[in-house]
């Protein structure tokens, strides 16, 4: 293998790579603002100029090829007073006005400013000046004076996403970012020019002045929005979910996610329409009740019915743990004739970086925990018919919000004499139930999904309910969660009543005479790796952040799909 | 562990001056005579009041511009910088040239410490230690401040601004 020598580090790399790849590989960081690993070599901004030996002059390590023996210095005082003059030149017209910009504290120029700049300007002119506040698109906010012109935003919509959208118009330090002319800054992916904007030129305007990123805490998540499962950071302050963004996880989403998932996967959470608390129907209307009375209520319903009579939808939004404990209750109680879910897939609109059709994170788990009818039971759309003939005369419902959008739910559920339903939000579902247990969403509790390629990852909570602790329950924490008490005005937000489906099963699989022996989530996993051979060997830290790819024992048969 | 503080040379009775009183009491009243005849410091507070120095740091305001607009941009940085977790910002758009403004801006002054950091940090000079030191309530609500107790004009700051750019650069 060959070798180059990055600040007296030898280091093995291969042919074809530029210095600073290699000098990646191997943990050197090279200052850059315009090159990003999944884009292009532009070698416009300068800044990762180092001095390589016996080259008379310094070279940027974005677009030289490393060659062997090669002697690579980022350190030398060449270098640095070469990236301290890139700084000065880069500032020249940068308005630098950190503390109205969103950018500040997440900053590569800020950084780099405080870094390997002298922290003065020879520049006495005055600064030039541009359009700020300019609409690119729906989603995205361009401010032309902080712009640096790395040309970024434009490579990523030419090379990603494959849509020619932004372009460089005007000359010399009037040059600007703009939309062809006619067109919006409107694919599907165009929040990411956000996050890869090495300054804060390209904002969001969904998230726009709401907070400064050192007042939040980051939870290591997943995106719920479709089968893909991108790995995604949720931002959380006063324990309201603030934006989500890419984490990057090169075997599912490299950098990026969509702006679906990103923008209309979360608000859900913080809205008014959660439940709070378990709700029974009497005399016509749902009233709160206490958690044992709803678990006695649902059993006493349930009995009323012949095995038969009820049907078992389970849930490809819930996690894997809570399909395997309501497989496992339904199986010990009523049999699996009738014990299926609903797969949400909108056909047409997968793409081919990362949106799928099907719009469950856990499609794939649910079916690997058990929810899948006996041979002579119901799939879905049977399900749905044998409601209609009034075979089917109770449903048990697992969190699932995509049930509302099959056509005429609605007449569906009023030929039932009995529903019970998880769920988070209020809805159709709930306001036709019978019984309603709150359950905690996705940014509440732990657990694992299955994405459409085998995958599986962990969700973690960022959001407390009344049953969980920030500190006492390992949640990622801000200063003002560390240092704050629970008298505190930030720690006054109300929190809901809710609990993951596994915990409601549990409670409610008392109530059976099944007494379970879960007390955390990771016991209710450890049984399932234990049970399901492609799960063997595998526990939450395995699994860790990037999660592994479930080798399949046995393949997973074509699933049943709802109509839609 | 056994330590002992007392001093040992001390005497452990009084003297024989001491136990017959009087010229004790003589040598205490003459500290009082001799003290009654040098000028006067005491205050008389409320009616009197001290005239602080520039320097002195009483409650943290914000400057509101001739404009009737605060200066502050809700940056942040003085919450941040806050050891005693007393200021919350909540930032959001302003239409005019500084387009940030702080649409919530409250100091709970049961937490605030003086310290003046928020003061010291601000890039916009538009945080300032005043010179008042009355602060009365009587429930707990009313010790968050909001902005309409801490917007001041800036022309009754002035005396602390100039000090601060003398002094402080
Ligand atoms: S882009 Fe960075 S350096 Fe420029 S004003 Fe914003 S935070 Fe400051
Ligand atoms: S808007 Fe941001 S990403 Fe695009 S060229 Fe300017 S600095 Fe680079
Ligand atoms: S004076 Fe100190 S304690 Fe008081 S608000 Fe300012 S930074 Fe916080
Ligand atoms: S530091 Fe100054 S400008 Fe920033 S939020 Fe505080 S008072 Fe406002």
């Amino acid at each position: 293998m060959p070798k180059i020598t990055i600040d007296n580090k030898e280091i093995d790399f291969t042919q074809g790579q530029t210095i600073i790849q290699a000098a990646e590989a191997a943990s050197i960081d090279i200052p850059h603002f315009c090159w990003h690993s999944a884009l292009s070599v532009s070698g416009n901004c300068r800044v990762c100029l180092v001095e390589v030996e016996k080259m008379p002059k310094l070279v940027i390590a974005c677009s030289t090829l490393a060659t062997d023996g090669m002697v690579v210095s980022s350190q030398s005082e060449k270098t640095l007073s070469a990236r301290s003059a890139v700084m000065e030149f880069i500032l020249i017209n940068h308005p630098l006005d950190c503390p109205i910009c969103d950018e500040a504290g997440d900053c590569k120029l800020q950084n780099y400013t405080y870094k390997h700049s002298n922290g003065e300007s020879r520049f006495i002119e005055s600064k030039n000046s541009k359009d700020k506040r300019v609409a690119l698109g729906p989603n995205v906010m361009f401010d032309g004076e902080r712009c640096i012109s790395c040309s970024r935003c434009i490579r990523f919509c030419d090379e990603i996403v494959g849509e020619k959208q932004l372009t460089f118009v005007k000359r010399g330090d009037r040059v600007t970012i703009s939309t062809f002319p006619g067109k919006e800054l409107d694919n599907d992916y165009s929040m990411n020019v956000i996050d890869i904007c090495p300054v804060g030129a390209l904002t969001s305007r969904d998230f726009r002045f709401t907070s400064r990123v050192w007042e939040m805490s980051s939870t290591k998540s997943i995106c719920s929005g479709c089968s893909k499962g991108c790995n995604i950071d949720v931002w959380v302050r006063n324990n309201q979910i603030l934006r989500l963004t890419p984490r990057q996880n090169d075997a599912v989403n490299n950098f990026w996610m969509c702006d679906e998932g990103r923008l209309n996967t979360f608000k859900h959470i913080n809205a008014d329409t959660r439940i709070n608390g378990p709700q029974v129907r009497r005399d016509g209307a749902l009233s709160k009740v206490t958690w044992d009375e709803a678990f006695s209520a649902a059993a006493s319903e349930l009995k009323a019915f012949s095995k038969d009579e009820i049907g078992f939808v389970g849930s490809p939004q819930a996690t894997n743990e809570d399909n395997f404990l309501f497989s496992k209750f339904v199986k010990s109680n009523f049999g699996i004739k009738n014990l299926t879910f609903f797969k949400h897939i909108i056909p047409g609109t997968a793409d081919s970086l990362l949106q799928k059709e099907d719009k469950s994170p856990n499609s794939f788990g649910a079916e690997l925990a058990g929810i899948k009818p006996s041979k002579d039971g119901y799939d879905f759309a049977s399900l749905l018919s044998a409601i209609n003939s009034h075979k089917i005369k109770a449903l048990y419902i697992l969190e699932d919000s995509n049930i509302l959008e099959i056509p005429e739910i609605e007449s569906y559920l009023s030929k039932l004499d009995l529903l019970i339903v998880h769920s988070v939000n209020s809805s159709v579902l709930t306001q036709r139930a019978n019984i309603v247990f709150p359950a905690a969403s996705y940014a509440e509790k732990n657990g694992t999904w299955i994405n459409c390629d085998g995958i599986i990852q962990r969700i973690r909570p960022a959001v407390t309910t009344q049953e969980i602790d920030r500190s006492l329950d390992g949640f990622s924490m801000s200063r003002l969660d560390k240092f704050g008490t629970e008298y505190d005005r930030w720690n006054q937000t109300a929190k809901v009543d809710a609990r993951p489906s596994w915990k409601i099963l549990c409670g409610l699989m008392t109530v059976f005479g099944q007494k379970q022996k879960f007390s955390i989530v990771e016991e209710v996993f450890s049984e399932m790796s234990n049970t399901i051979p492609s799960l063997n060997g595998i526990d939450y830290s395995s699994i860790g952040d990037l999660g592994i790819k479930v080798s399949l024992k046995s393949p997973i048969p074509a699933t049943i799909e709802g109509k839609h | 562990m056994n330590t002992n503080y007392a001093n040992k040379n001390r005497l452990k009775d009084l003297t024989f001056w001491q136990k017959i009183y009087v010229p004790e009491i003589i040598k205490g009243l003459s500290v009082t005579m001799k003290n009654m005849f040098k000028p006067n410091f005491t205050l008389q507070y409320p009616e009197e009041k001290f005239i602080q120095p520039d320097s002195y740091r009483g409650r943290p305001v914000l400057v509101q511009e001739e404009n009737n607009i605060e200066r502050c941009v809700a940056c942040g940085l003085c919450a941040r910088v806050c050891p005693a977790l007393a200021i919350e910002v909540q930032a959001n758009e302003t239409e005019s040239e500084k387009e940030r403004y702080p649409e919530k801006f409250e100091i709970n002054m049961l937490r605030c410490i003086f310290c003046g950091f928020c003061e010291e940090v601000c890039p916009e000079e538009a945080i300032i230690m005043s010179k008042d030191y009355e602060l009365v309530f009587r429930v707990r609500e009313d010790a968050i401040y909001s902005k309409d107790k801490l917007l001041v004009p800036v022309k009754d700051l002035q005396d602390r601004i100039n000090y601060l750019r003398e002094f402080k650069g």
